[in-house]
């Protein structure tokens, strides 16, 4: 009995403990709950609700998948044209059409839309046959503008009609009307003359004829061989604009690539300046560190736009910018490798007679590489994604590409070709770097 | 044990010799090779990034120092100014901090969601782990400016489309180091509450969260460092905070650059101290691991 320990204080001491943990434990979710209490507030996510463009979000949803074709005529002229989304890249030859558009004569065309709907352009007045609706007759005069004529008393809220313009939005097509012109547009699937324009003498060919085209000897464009001239012909698509998309991948990793090993190649010298056990000097050290610290903390974002001012938009200010930031990163994961290296591989190359350099060499560089290697790579992925950013800041590559689509903020299909090139991009920078990095570190100790 | 005539033995480590040395030179030699395509590389790609530039390099890097110089100059001139604009600039500047921060936590929550449910050994549903694991891999891939520039255009302006798109980003990077983490978590306090009947829920929340919490902060801490200057970039793209008021003060061009270097030296000052502050909470967060 005289062996009992008094265990009081220490249950008082354990009781105090859980105490303080359950008190932490309802604390910590509190403060975040109270936080994100005063961020609804600061950003006015209620507001929020009333503001957002549900119908831009599905405009951009429909665009990206699938893509309109006008037929339109000129109210004053009687000319029809046919265009894909109504650009002048995109227009239809004179004298062609596609099948779903019949122009019997030059002043009359019968459309034909999805669901049975057909609409018959006859000189100024349009005929619109909808099942299960009736028949919409709109006429256009210079003096009355639009007159329509409804099969029911009340207007549909799918019509929107005034003197000036009508508006039919139906789920097969839609019409517009106004003084100037009648347009008829119906939507399809896909991305129409992605790989073809309409002037190129492959459009419309499907893939088994591209095939035999490409293996036949019969030259569609002369002084070229079939498959030069597809090659020629996508390359050079003016509503896709391959070319240019390509080289703008190719000068946003260009970015990545050379600011990110430019970074490097700069940053290890330096690094040697300011680790304490290789420079002697504590001011030079010290002075080092001041200069990684200031190239990390101006950040991109100025670099760029101070670079920007000096050398103009393009590839190059992309990839200084990138290079000034991660020189100061770099300088300093360089500079803590280089204070952790291992002495004892250093005094036995210094043991077998080695002159600084050659201990630098054998001693030290293969040391630090796998590190070195490994942070390289990770940036590069990572440094990938900033050059979108920094390409839409000072113009440049992908980035400038996709800010400007998004700015007409009507081809969204353009916009959904970028992201998902962006997304390959990277997924395939991430590939490589991952792929380097197990290849370089694993298999050779050290690159010696 | 074979007998070896001191000729035989010789001979053999001659060889052995001679196939060591033939080694060690090829593997030189694949490095040199390898050195020369690198350095080859940086060297065109140099030259082609100068010739699709607008300005070449040569001709610019004369200039380099002239819009510092016109912006420290203005500056310099109207220094009276700069506290009073510092002042004015402050609530977007929170603005900034404060998109950095919401989207590190949001960014963060779900990061812990997404990671327990891809780590082997924690998984509620051990199939989908490969799905989750693509599912951050997508995350992380997409650039923050891609969501913040389509959400620009549904939700309009303002702070929330960065602080999605950066939230977004935020968990795909965090759920990969977190589901790392998870792989290092001992399983038996998991085991040990499943035996007594805890809920998936509650052997995660109990059993892993306390031993990874540390490592989950590190990692959050040095991710709201990285958000901070991404959330200045999407403003300058186009979002609310100090980098729209940047923006807008640097296309003014002169006249305004007093604003633009009160913008500057917010934001170095901003970057620097958040920097200084994460680390320190860094150091101690490992030291306690």
């Amino acid at each position: 009995m005289s062996m009992m320990i008094d265990i009081t204080p220490t249950h008082f001491d354990a009781t105090a403990h859980f105490e303080r943990k359950r008190r932490l434990a309802f604390a910590f979710p509190a403060v975040i709950l109270a936080y994100f209490a005063y961020i609804f507030f600061a950003f006015d996510i209620m507001g929020l609700a009333e503001r957002a463009r549900l119908d831009n979000a599905k405009i951009l949803v429909a665009d990206s998948y699938s893509y309109k074709t006008h037929v339109t005529r000129d109210n004053r002229s009687g000319a029809l044209s046919i265009a894909v989304e109504g650009e002048n890249k995109g227009t239809w030859p004179d004298g062609t059409s596609p099948d779903w558009v019949d122009i019997q004569s030059p002043e009359r065309t019968l459309v034909t839309l999805k669901h049975g709907q057909e609409v018959l352009l006859d000189g100024n007045t349009m005929r619109y046959v909808v099942p299960g609706y009736g028949l919409i007759t709109a006429e256009v005069t210079r003096r009355d503008g639009v007159t329509l004529d409804l099969p029911s008393d009340t207007i549909p809220d799918w019509i929107s009609a005034s003197e000036a313009r009508v508006d039919i939005t139906t789920d097969a097509g839609r019409v517009t009307l106004t003084r100037a012109r009648t347009e008829v547009m119906r939507y399809h699937f896909g991305w129409e003359l992605f790989w073809f324009t309409l002037d190129s003498p492959f459009y419309g060919k499907s893939l088994g004829e591209l095939a035999a085209l490409a293996v036949s000897s019969d030259r569609i464009v002369d002084g070229k061989s079939n498959l030069a001239a597809m090659a020629h012909d996508v390359w050079n698509n003016r509503m896709w604009q391959h070319k240019d998309v390509m080289w703008a991948i190719f000068e946003t990793i260009l970015m990545a690539f050379l600011g990110t090993m430019g970074a490097g190649l700069v940053a290890l010298p330096l690094a040697f300046a300011a680790a304490r056990n290789f420079s002697p000097f504590m001011a030079v050290r010290g002075a080092m560190r001041r200069i990684f610290d200031l190239l990390r903390g101006v950040d991109a974002l100025i670099w760029t736009l101070v670079l920007a001012r000096a050398f103009g938009p393009g590839p190059m200010t992309g990839a200084l910018a990138i290079l000034l930031t991660d020189t100061g990163t770099f300088g300093k994961l360089f500079s803590e490798a280089l204070e952790n290296v291992d002495k004892k591989q250093i005094e036995g190359v210094q043991s077998t007679g080695a002159k600084p350099l050659q201990r630098y060499r054998f001693g030290v560089i293969p040391q630090i590489t796998p590190v070195l290697l490994s942070q390289l790579l990770y940036y590069l992925e990572s440094n990938t994604r900033s050059a979108t950013i920094i390409g839409a800041i000072t113009g440049g590559g992908i980035g400038l590409l996709l800010t400007q689509a998004m700015i007409t903020q009507k081809d969204w299909e353009e916009v959904s070709y970028y992201i998902i090139l962006i997304l390959l991009m990277v997924m395939l920078m991430d590939t490589v770097s991952g792929w380097l990095r197990r290849k370089l570190i694993t298999s050779d100790d050290g690159g010696h | 044990m074979t007998d070896l005539t001191a000729g035989q033995a010789a001979a053999r480590v001659q060889s052995m010799q001679a196939a060591y040395m033939e080694m060690t030179r090829r593997k030189r030699t694949y490095g040199a090779v390898m050195l020369i395509v690198f350095v080859a590389l940086i060297v065109s790609g140099f030259q082609v990034a100068d010739a699709r530039n607008a300005g070449g390099f040569w001709d610019g890097i004369g200039n380099i120092f002239q819009f510092p110089g016109e912006v420290l100059s203005e500056a310099g001139q109207k220094i009276a100014n700069l506290p009073g604009l510092m002042w004015k600039f402050l609530p977007s500047l929170i603005e900034t901090v404060n998109i950095a921060a919401a989207s590190t936590l949001l960014g963060a929550l779900g990061a812990v969601m997404i990671s327990l449910l891809a780590t082997r050994g924690l998984a509620k549903w051990p199939r989908l782990i490969g799905l989750f694991r693509r599912i951050m891999d997508i995350l992380r891939a997409v650039p923050e400016i891609v969501i913040a520039l389509v959400l620009i255009f549904i939700l309009g302006g303002g702070p929330v489309p960065a602080m999605i798109a950066i939230a977004i980003h935020t968990m795909g990077a965090l759920g990969k180091l977190f589901s790392e983490v998870n792989e290092n978590a001992s399983l038996k306090p998991v085991e040990g509450l499943q035996s007594v009947g805890a809920t998936w829920g509650q052997r995660m929340w109990l059993g892993v969260i306390p031993q990874v919490a540390p490592n989950y902060l590190s990692y959050a801490l040095l991710r709201f460092e990285i958000n901070i200057r991404a959330s200045a970039i999407l403003g300058f793209v186009g979002s609310g905070g100090i980098g729209y008021d940047l923006k807008n003060a640097f296309s003014w061009g002169q006249g305004r650059y007093d604003e633009v270097a009160a913008i500057f030296l917010l934001l170095f000052g901003t970057i620097v101290l958040f920097d200084q502050i994460s680390s320190h909470f860094r150091n101690k967060l490992i030291g306690e691991g």
